[in-house]
């Protein structure tokens, strides 16, 4: 392994830009003339509007225009669609609700915009946003989705009868009812999966410029995925044709999936821009993020496991209702469904499993993919109900787990998924050493002593990444491919630019891409530019998020080096007057194996660029294009292992040891896949002890900013032990599989495992805060038997 | 923000003079509220008068067995002040509990009695210790200076100059912090004074800062944590929200007041 | 409108602000230091951290117009000539991922350190997160970030 290439610990090539406080993130983008919009939002969760008065938002000084959705809609802006089509298992089509992103005559939550003030100034935008009038009538909300589902509950959407999106089914549940039927143990279980806000640390922004004079607009954004936005802004929401739309997201502050999504302001910040004729920027506060960025989770299942007597799973039931919001945000409806359900098998041997989702319609926020996606809600599910049914019967849950571990790859589950590679065993043998739990009993004696409750947890997670085989998810609802495309330049003097469709919002790519490019041509990793985040200069790309840009994205680049190398040796041989065959790259040079003939790589660049001398009929240049598309999901998996201290007082919760063994595949940069690990235990650790979006039955929202959302800070975390057991995916040409969600998909059942082992009490819901973990210490009686 | 008119005056005169002479105007002494507050649009003074270039508005001293510490004095020189440390180190770990280290670089013990926050520190402190606050025309006993939530005996543009609090024989605050915010879900100061014991809970309470009899009386009679943990606390009267019903405040008082007895 | 004078990375400026205006505002938008950033409107998340007179303070909870005469230091001033040692720590230690946070976390890892040192006290790694309460991040888990303060702090 040479100190740069793959499996080196670089550091990052874009720190100094970060640290020193050079980044250019959207909101730091400000034009000549710059004009601000701030929205008109609605303080109810479930409204008529019946009129809205902006004479005098109009008449201040400094106002340029007063938009609304009579205005949008009049211009054919189209409205916001979910691109993933999942139908019911009748087969009816999902019932997918009208939205505008200016509401028109209804509010469906609270933050549902129904108007825009473009000012000169933010501070006078925002003023002049709340002297608009608007006539609400209020409706009746409802914001759980159980609630939803009841026949008296208010209606958001006509045409979604009984607040139903879809009622959808996977696996088999005849052949489950009649396995379950059959069982000697069955553990059955309520579970509810807490709906989050994803809070990157940089709140969303756009900045949109019209160019009256070549009808063109330039949108900075803070997107993962800009080609995709350009593409839905100009495909369905009809802002502007591709060619004449460019969309940049240049530094993003983080995304976790909440960037994923085009939303109403960057419509209309585009609209506004060509309606006004001056550059529109909006920039969300703290307290619009809590309102307006898509949430997370928000699952409630049922779900019933049965075990032979032998401890073996025989069949796994499970029935979700899944809260989507008021409106179906672009991938919502793959969430609970294809990212998901698919998982329920985890790293069990299941013969027979079905799961039903009913998706519904409330008026909170729109809920769509948040670190994890699905999967999270799957491994809690899975992992929870595997530690439970370990207590029920009286078995060690590592060994319940290891009894009934899938051995032999490939491994077709029952829903879906055929996993290529893994060795869970394995990872379980290296986690339970590095956690010492031979040492827990002692351990936990030490606590005990000191008045203390200790606890221990497992979860054995896996997921699905690399999303996806373009013809399986097409076949599956979704409405893009999910391709990832690269160039490779190479310029005259030898240099190297890549162009990208994954785009890095935190995850380094351009160090560890530039590791993957220097390794293969041996070049200097300075001499090798990452560029992504322009739909100008990268012709095409499908973003970043569900753990894809290694997988993907990095395959694309290998597919186009492998055409670069190929016109190499061709050049070099030419020149050198060798066989193709004989022409190897190594040192900076392109050699004759076995001879001292030789030229440097910059001269083979040259060459191609110079075209004075190439084999007969080659095209001058050196650049290759190439777009990958996956065969198969990729499945990260690991073990996690969580061991906690309560203080059985005040229900106060320190995780005293925290390890983790993940199994990525091949691993480019350590440093930064550990650092992605850490990022996605914090998230999991904050799922499952300290966050969760709660709204009052009226829809207002109690955790609309840090004051009542707790967000995880550093003396709520440990130092985590972070250890890898590779095994290398057959199906993509590094063998890699993805590490960017993997620690908030595992973390959370390892956490609660463990907290509920501490306490004695299994029934114990996200977040454990301090209270809840009293209050079922409470339950228990535990804190008796301690004092 | 709205627009605002900002004063800095020099003497407590210009003060007075700055204040009457706006619309509505409001003291600046650290803003870490204030400020907050003015950019949620919930507060929309036509004036601002910081009061912080005041000669001897800020500064710690001690005489006659009491500390005296300027209005305009920030958590962090309380946290860190050797003089407080060594007659009331209570007040330097409350003080160096608030916020955070920048919130303890610019926030103020006046501002923070004259905001009387029901989940704020310094409340339960004055109160314990029995303080006296002195503004620009009167003492005022901390007995009577709270009232309320985010209310006290302050008379519109009445300022707070200084606090004046006697040395107590023994104190100790104990801090158990809401998990979103860092302010307190339930602070209890425990106090042996020369007038005998006081216990003030503050962030419980659904009329801010109170004294806890039941306390009070126990560590009174039998200073010590077991004292404390005795006394049943009821959780009438108590706040209840997301972060802790009333029975879990009233769990967290006993547990807090006894942590804070073991800790003097 | 008031006019201000104050000593911004070592460099005198002058401007005339409305009475309003944040410190973060006027070092973001009247002096185009961008570095400074802003994460929430509850004085919470500590992106906007910046040195006033020495001391760590949230650029979004002070009025610019109450800093006249003040020496403020931002991001982009605390290299001299070469990068400051906690610069080097958030790199070396891979303290960073998606950068918002990091002007905050730099600064505020300065101040800690700095205070420390003056009091003598030992920054372990206990302190240190516990110093970090008034800055949020959401990628790194914190992990690295204690652990480039601990590397500073070794070489500050």
């Amino acid at each position: 392994m040479s100190e740069q290439g793959i499996g080196a610990r670089v550091k990052r090539k874009e720190d100094k830009r970060f640290t020193t406080g050079k980044g250019k993130y959207t909101d730091d983008v400000r034009h000549e003339n710059q004009a601000y919009a701030a929205f008109v939002r609605s303080p109810y969760a479930h409204a008529n509007v019946n009129g809205i008065d902006a004479s005098e938002a109009e008449a201040m000084d400094g106002v340029i225009a007063v938009l609304n959705g009579a205005q949008l809609t009049g211009d054919e802006i189209g409205n916001i669609i979910c691109g993933w089509a999942v139908n019911s298992k009748d087969g009816s089509p999902m019932n997918m609700g009208a939205w505008s992103a200016l509401a028109t005559s209804k509010v469906r939550y609270l933050g549902d915009a129904v108007a825009v003030v473009i000012a000169e100034t933010q501070a006078l935008a925002r003023q002049a946003a709340e002297a608009v009038l608007v006539d609400y009538e209020v409706l009746p909300a409802v914001v759980s989705a159980v609630k939803a589902l009841k026949s008296d509950a208010p209606q958001l959407h006509d045409n979604a009868p009984g607040n139903l999106i879809f009622d959808w089914e996977i696996g088999e549940e005849a052949a489950t009812d009649a396995a379950l039927a059959g069982a000697a143990h069955i553990t059955e279980m309520k579970i509810v999966n807490n709906r989050l806000a994803p809070n990157p640390m940089e709140p969303r922004s756009a900045v949109a410029t019209y160019d009256e004079a070549e009808e063109h607009y330039t949108l900075y954004t803070t997107s993962q995925n800009p080609h995709v936005a350009r593409l839905i802004l100009s495909a369905f929401y009809n802002v502007a044709p591709e060619h004449k739309l460019r969309v940049i997201a240049p530094d993003v502050g983080g995304g976790f999936g909440a960037k994923i999504y085009v939303y109403p302001e960057e419509i209309v910040c585009l609209w506004a821009s060509m309606k006004t004729n001056r550059s529109v920027k909006w920039t969300s506060d703290r307290s619009e993020a809590f309102v307006t960025d898509a949430h997370g989770r928000d699952h409630v299942s049922t779900a019933r496991m049965g075990f032979d007597e032998n401890n073996k799973i025989v069949g796994f039931k499970v029935d979700t209702v899944a809260n989507l919001g008021a409106y179906m945000s672009l991938f919502s409806s793959a969430v609970p469904t294809y990212l998901y359900a698919t998982l329920l098998s985890g790293q069990y041997n299941i013969a027979n499993i079905h799961c039903n989702v009913r998706t519904v319609y409330t008026n909170t926020v729109p809920v769509d993919a948040y670190r994890g996606a699905g999967r999270p809600e799957a491994c809690y599910l899975v992992e929870r109900m595997m530690e439970t049914a370990a207590r029920e019967l009286g078995v060690d849950p590592s060994e319940l787990r290891r009894g009934n571990f899938i051995g032999e790859f490939p491994h077709q589950t029952p829903v879906i998924m055929a996993y290529d590679a893994g060795d869970f065993a394995g990872n379980l043998d290296q986690s339970k050493e590095a956690a010492d739990v031979a040492g827990f009993a002692a351990r936990k004696a030490a606590s005990v002593a000191n008045g203390k409750l200790r606890g221990l947890g497992y979860s054995c997670y896996i997921e699905a990444c690399g999303i996806a085989p373009s013809a399986a998810v097409g076949s599956l609802g979704a409405g893009v491919g999910l391709w990832e495309s690269a160039e490779v330049r190479v310029n005259p003097v030898g240099t190297i630019e890549v162009l990208t469709g994954s785009h890095s919002h935190g995850q380094g790519h351009e160090t560890t891409f530039a590791q993957v490019v220097a390794d293969r041509f041996d070049l200097p990793i300075e001499n090798i530019q990452i560029v992504h985040g322009d739909t100008d200069k990268v012709q095409f790309g499908m973003g970043t998020y569900g753990s894809r840009s290694a997988a993907v994205g990095l395959s694309a680049i290998v597919k186009a080096m492998d055409k670069v190398e190929a016109k190499v040796k061709k050049i070099a041989a030419h020149i050198l007057e060798a066989s193709e065959e004989d022409i190897v790259i190594e040192g900076g040079q392109v050699k004759v194996a076995g001879t001292d003939k030789a030229m440097g790589w910059h001269e083979v660049g040259l060459t191609a660029y110079m075209a004075h001398n190439l084999p007969e009929g080659m095209e001058p240049g050196l650049k290759e294009g190439a777009f990958y598309d996956p065969v198969n999901f990729t499945f990260p998996a690991g073990t996690y292992i969580c061991e906690v201290e309560v203080d059985p007082e005040t229900g106060v919760t320190t995780i005293e040891r925290f390890t983790a063994v993940d199994d990525f595949g091949t691993i480019i940069n350590p440093m930064i896949v550990e650092g992605q690990v850490h990022g996605g235990l914090a998230q999991g650790i904050g799922q499952a002890m300290l966050e969760g979006v709660v709204y009052d039955d009226d829809g207002q929202l109690l955790t609309g900013s840090y004051m009542d959302y707790t967000m995880p800070r550093a003396d709520d975390l440990p130092f985590y032990k972070v250890l890898h057991n590779s095994t290398v995916c057959p199906n993509n040409p590094l063998g890699i599989k993805g590490c960017g969600e993997a620690g908030a998909i595992g973390a959370p059942p390892a956490v609660i495992n463990a907290i509920t082992d501490a306490i004695g009490n299994n029934d114990l819901a996200m977040p454990a805060t301090p209270q809840n973990v009293w209050a079922a210490i409470q339950a228990s009686g535990k804190s008796i038997a301690v004092q | 923000m709205y627009s605002t008119t900002y004063h800095k005056p020099a003497s407590i005169e210009d003060a007075i003079a700055a204040l009457n002479g706006g619309e509505d105007t409001k003291i600046l002494a650290g803003g870490q509220t204030l400020i907050a507050t003015m950019k949620q649009h919930l507060a929309a003074p036509s004036d601002l008068v910081d009061i912080r270039a005041i000669g001897g508005m800020s500064g710690i001293s001690a005489a006659g067995g009491a500390l005296t510490i300027g209005a305009a004095t920030t958590h962090a020189e309380v946290a860190s002040s050797a003089e407080v440390k060594s007659l009331c180190s209570a007040l330097c770990d409350l003080a160096g509990g608030i916020g955070d280290p920048a919130v303890r670089h610019q926030g103020t013990i006046g501002g923070s009695l004259a905001n009387n926050d029901p989940a704020a520190d310094y409340p339960a402190a004055i109160l314990a210790l029995g303080a006296t606050i002195k503004t620009n025309t009167r003492e005022i006993a901390a007995l009577d200076f709270f009232d309320g939530l985010f209310t006290t005996a302050l008379e519109e543009n009445e300022i707070i100059v200084s606090i004046s609090i006697p040395v107590p024989q023994k104190a100790a605050y104990a801090k158990f912090p809401q998990p979103a915010s860092r302010f307190a879900l339930v602070g209890v100061f425990v106090a042996q004074t020369d007038d005998g014991v006081r216990v003030a809970v503050t962030g419980a309470g659904e009329d801010g800062v109170y004294r806890h009899q039941g306390l009070e009386e126990a560590l009174g009679s039998n200073w010590s944590a077991s004292a404390a943990a005795g006394v049943p606390i009821s959780p009438d009267g108590l706040m209840s929200d997301l972060h802790g019903t009333a029975a879990y405040r009233a769990n967290l008082i006993g547990v807090m007041a006894k942590r804070a007895v073991a800790a003097t | 409108m008031t006019s201000i004078k104050m000593t911004v990375n070592g460099k005198s400026v002058e401007k005339e602000v409305a009475d309003q205006t944040l410190l973060s505002e006027f070092l973001r938008e009247n002096l185009r230091l961008t570095g400074t950033h802003v994460g929430c409107d509850t004085s919470q998340c500590g992106a906007c951290t910046v040195h006033v007179n020495g001391k760590s303070v949230k650029s979004c909870t002070t009025l610019a117009v109450s800093l006249d005469g003040a020496e403020v230091t931002t991001i982009e001033g605390v290299a001299n000539g070469e990068l400051h040692p906690m610069q080097v720590a958030f790199n070396d230690n891979h303290g960073l991922q998606c950068g918002f946070c990091t002007p905050g976390m730099i600064m505020s890892g300065i101040d800690m350190v700095n205070r420390y040192k003056a009091s003598g006290q030992e920054l372990t790694s206990d302190a240190i997160r516990h110093e970090l309460e008034g800055n949020i991040c959401r990628c790194t888990g914190y992990h690295n970030i204690v652990k480039s303060i601990q590397d500073a702090a070794a070489k500050m």
